[in-house]
């Protein structure tokens, strides 16, 4: 085999710490090396060509550069080299500045050990074969998790486009909480307003299957083919029936005893319910936790007034399967829950600021459904305590954000923005109230923020004051707000009526376990992974998983809406093509050795080994063999391990490549 | 009289998590000892055991085996699987005369350079510390027998 070696300086970035001529000199002499040579810049153009060139001249069989991380350019120098006449897989990379120059810094021992580099990659590669991509088709289909405005966007983008969509809503109803808030900022727009025609539209589309109160259950496949398995969990009512009358809600015994999670439990709900009235569906659900009927066996009132027969008390949950080529991930957020034992024993909460204790000592969204045409004051500013009009109302701002004590580093970045709304819809509606709000930084980047918040200090009279509060107690109906103005120096003390806390936007408690189902990462506090923080912010590590809106980190609606699209668009990419290329790195059985014993298909974690049958020429059977499913397997090389007997091997990654490696060790 | 001990540390490190980690380590300049030398496999799961008595039979004097974190694993379980066959695989490598300290795990996700720095020197002083691993060249003649130790440890 003729191997021809090409050390790049990458610029200085190589060059500055590892002596590329010297590398270069140093693999000429490596049995089956016939050419090599070094450039300032390989992946150049003219660098490109000196590959192609020696290539042709000197009939290269394999190549091996040693340049940037095979991340970075691999494919760039297989290509070079197909088009030169040698198969894409005859071409190893050595990795000399992620793994060497920018890790080093003394020169002698940084060019030691990229010689070591590029010996283990020239022995590798003589056990290199000519491979093809493996074609595999795609299914243009899409699903969508969530559906808050991040997921409807996103379902809407691609139905546009002509694909089908599968949206996935675990709730009663799609809206997620934009469909709770009041008006938004920077514009002051009432949320409902540009939200519920977006949700019709949804739910009317030709397009779009729109399957609620559903979740996940499982993801199997790869890009371009999953199979999702989504639980239609029992809503107790035939979809099909109702006409979302309402009637079985109304009379419904358990008007007061269940709290509504739409207004954050400041009104109560029946047990037979949708969510609130814009609802898509308009389909209520049952909440059998509180349901008389399913408590008793006693009530069936609202299976009584239905006139429809839509109750049905025996539904179970049902599983459906869907065939889908791109997933995308929008499952929004949820805020932190700063009671004294909050859920997630990562995070600590804030005894002292009295949440949970204090009826008149709320959070951001409870506010927006107080300030909320629809909520329960209809809109109207009334404390929870007394329904009264609070002359006095505290702001405080990062409650759990920003606060590494507390379990949190990050800044939820949209607290000041709404925090400045409410004060400024508070005012705009209690106009001889005063407003205080205590903060750490204003941070207002963004469109028209800054002015807003500038604003609701200068024309609406908001009093900023910069500093932490310290103690909230409750005296005489009224709550103590102590805290500091650390601008003034001073202790501050207001007797307010209404205290909102702005506290941090955290992800689903479910989400780590989602992102297991779907094989995606997540961070340390639950928020998903990009593939690349600045070049593929709405990708994943597992092509096809896309992702859109607050469930990758705290967003306001235009940057979700905005991510949505761009998820969107990255699954039209993908349904530009009929066939996909794949890596034909996957596992492949000696069926003249394999002894049957299916120690592979028990380690294997996508079902991709199969059995099959050998049989002589008469039919009778001789041996079961272990048989790769070429669509299934992912190549992860847990079989190739595993078989006792060494019959099933892994393609681009066989026994023979990586030995070779490791016996290169012995002269390092 | 004698010179400096600089130890040899041969790591096996998945292609998703670990190594990507590693090209995090060098896009944020990270300086690290230059004694490793990795070796990609796609992911944890493909490492044979024999690929580590082969590299301390080629002159490691360390091991070094990393990938993503359990529950991260981009082939849903392959580093589950490896996990377990290690658990069997330490008291054999004690039990053929190789000393089990020698050889380390750690799981480096994509996105901690830091912690791959930190992993990487950390067992380089370790394994300084310790000294050179000379048993390697009697073993070359003991270890011809590999099948046998893979069905060992294979096993569920
Ligand atoms: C108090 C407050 C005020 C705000 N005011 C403004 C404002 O004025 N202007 C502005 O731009 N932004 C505002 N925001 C931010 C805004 O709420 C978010 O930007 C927006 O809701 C994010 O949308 P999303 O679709 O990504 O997430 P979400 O709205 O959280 O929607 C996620 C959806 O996914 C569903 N879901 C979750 N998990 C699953 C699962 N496993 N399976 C299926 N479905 C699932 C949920 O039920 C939900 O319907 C405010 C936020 C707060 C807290
Ligand atoms: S059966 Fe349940 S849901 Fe129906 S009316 Fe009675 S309590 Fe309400
Ligand atoms: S390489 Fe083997 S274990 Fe891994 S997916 Fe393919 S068949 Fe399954």
């Amino acid at each position: 085999m003729k191997i021809g070696v090409f050390v790049c300086h990458c610029g200085e970035n190589i060059g500055r710490t590892v002596n590329c001529p010297e590398v270069s000199k140093a693999c000429a002499s490596f049995p089956g090396v016939v050419h090599s040579e070094d450039y300032k810049y390989m992946c150049s153009d003219p660098g490109q060509n000196l590959i192609k060139q020696a290539i042709r001249e000197k009939h290269l069989d394999a190549v091996v550069v040693g340049s940037c991380s095979p991340h970075m350019h691999e494919k760039t120098f297989r290509k070079a080299c197909a088009s030169a006449g040698i198969n894409s897989y005859m071409v190893e990379i050595a990795n000399l500045r992620e793994h060497c120059s920018w890790i080093h810094e003394d020169i002698a021992e940084a060019t030691k050990k990229a010689i070591d580099l590029m010996r283990f990659a020239v022995e590798r590669v003589k056990f290199n074969h000519p491979l093809q991509t493996i074609k595999v088709p795609v299914t243009k289909r899409s699903l969508v998790i969530g559906g808050g405005i991040s997921g409807i966007q996103a379902a809407l983008d691609i139905a546009n486009a002509g694909f089908e969509v599968v949206l996935v809503e675990k709730e009663p109803s799609i809206g997620g909480h934009m469909s709770q808030l009041s008006e938004t900022f920077p514009t002051l727009d009432c949320s409902q307003c540009i939200l519920t025609p977006r949700m019709v539209e949804v739910y009317q589309h030709p397009k779009i299957k729109l399957l609620s109160y559903s979740e996940v259950e499982n993801v199997e496949g790869f890009i371009g083919n999953f199979k999702v398995t989504i639980r239609r969990k029992a809503k107790s009512v035939k979809e099909e029936l109702c006409t979302g009358c309402g009637l079985c809600a109304e009379k419904c015994p358990i008007k007061k005893k269940a709290l509504s999670e739409f207004d954050e439990g400041l009104s109560n709900r029946s047990a037979i319910y949708v969510p609130f009235p814009q609802a898509v569906p308009n389909v209520p659900v049952i909440d059998r936790s509180v349901c008389t009927y399913f408590k008793t066996g006693k009530c069936e009132m609202c299976k009584k007034v239905c006139g429809r027969e839509a109750i049905d008390f025996t539904q179970q949950d049902t599983f459906v399967t869907e065939d889908v080529g791109s997933i995308i991930v929008a499952t929004g957020y949820k805020l932190y829950s700063i009671e004294k034992k909050p859920e997630e024993s990562i995070y600590k909460g804030y005894g002292e600021y009295g949440y949970g204790k204090y009826k008149n000592v709320i959070n951001g969204l409870q506010f927006e459904r107080i300030a909320s045409a629809s909520g329960p004051t209809s809109g109207e500013i009334l404390r929870p305590s007394d329904k009264t009009e609070p002359k006095k109302i505290v702001f405080i701002q990062c409650v759990g954000s920003r606060d590494e004590s507390k379990g949190f580093s990050y800044c939820s970045k949209i607290c000041c923005m709404y925090t400045a709304k409410h004060a400024m819809l508070y005012k705009h509606k209690v106009h001889d109230g005063e407003a205080y709000v205590f903060y750490m930084d204003i941070r207002s980047g963004g469109k028209n923020y800054e002015e807003f918040v500038r604003r609701a200090i200068e024309e609406d009279h908001v009093n900023y004051i910069r500093g932490r509060v310290s103690k909230i107690y409750e005296e005489d109906g009224k709550l103590i707000v102590k805290g500091e103005d650390t601008l003034a120096g001073l202790p501050v003390v207001i007797e307010a009526d209404l205290v909102v806390l702005a506290t941090a936007m955290i992800a689903q408690q479910e989400a780590p376990k989602l992102a297991q189902t779907l094989n995606i990462s997540y961070d340390k506090y639950g928020y998903f992974q990009e593939a690349h923080p600045k070049l593929r912010p709405v990708e994943t590590n597992t092509g096809g998983v896309f992702l859109a809106g607050a469930c990758h980190s705290p967003r306001d609606i235009p940057e979700s809406v905005a991510m949505a699209s761009a998820a969107a668009a990255k699954s039209l990419v993908l349904f530009g093509a009929d066939m996909l290329e794949r890596e034909p790195i996957i596992a492949k059985v000696d069926e003249s050795t394999c002894a049957g014993c299916f120690y592979c298909q028990k380690v294997c974690a996508y079902n991709a080994i199969e059995k099959k049958e050998i049989r002589d020429r008469q039919g009778n059977l001789k041996k079961v063999v272990a048989f790769v499913n070429s669509g299934l397997c992912q190549g992860c090389g847990t079989c190739n391990a595993t078989c006792p007997s060494k019959s099933i091997e892994l393609i681009g990654f066989n026994d023979d490549q990586i030995f070779a490696q490791i016996n290169a060790f012995a002269e390092v | 009289m004698e010179e400096k001990f600089e130890p040899k540390i041969a790591a096996f490190v998945c292609n998703w998590c670990t190594y990507t980690g590693a090209d995090l380590a060098g896009t944020s300049r990270l300086k690290q000892e230059a004694n490793a030398r990795l070796i990609r496999v796609p992911c944890t799961g493909r490492i044979d055991p024999v690929f580590i008595i082969k590299a301390f039979e080629n002159g490691a004097d360390g091991v070094l085996i990393s990938g993503c974190h359990p529950g991260d694993c981009h082939y849903n379980a392959g580093n589950f699987h490896a996990r377990r066959r290690w658990i069997l695989f330490k008291n054999l490598l004690d039990f053929i005369g190789i000393d089990s300290s020698r050889l380390y795990f750690s799981w480096v996700s994509a996105s901690e350079g830091k912690k791959w720095v930190d992993i990487v020197d950390g067992v380089i002083d370790a394994v300084r510390i310790k000294g050179p691993f000379k048993q390697y060249k009697k073993m070359n003649k003991e270890i011809e027998i590999p099948v046998a130790v893979e069905e060992g440890v294979s096993v569920k």
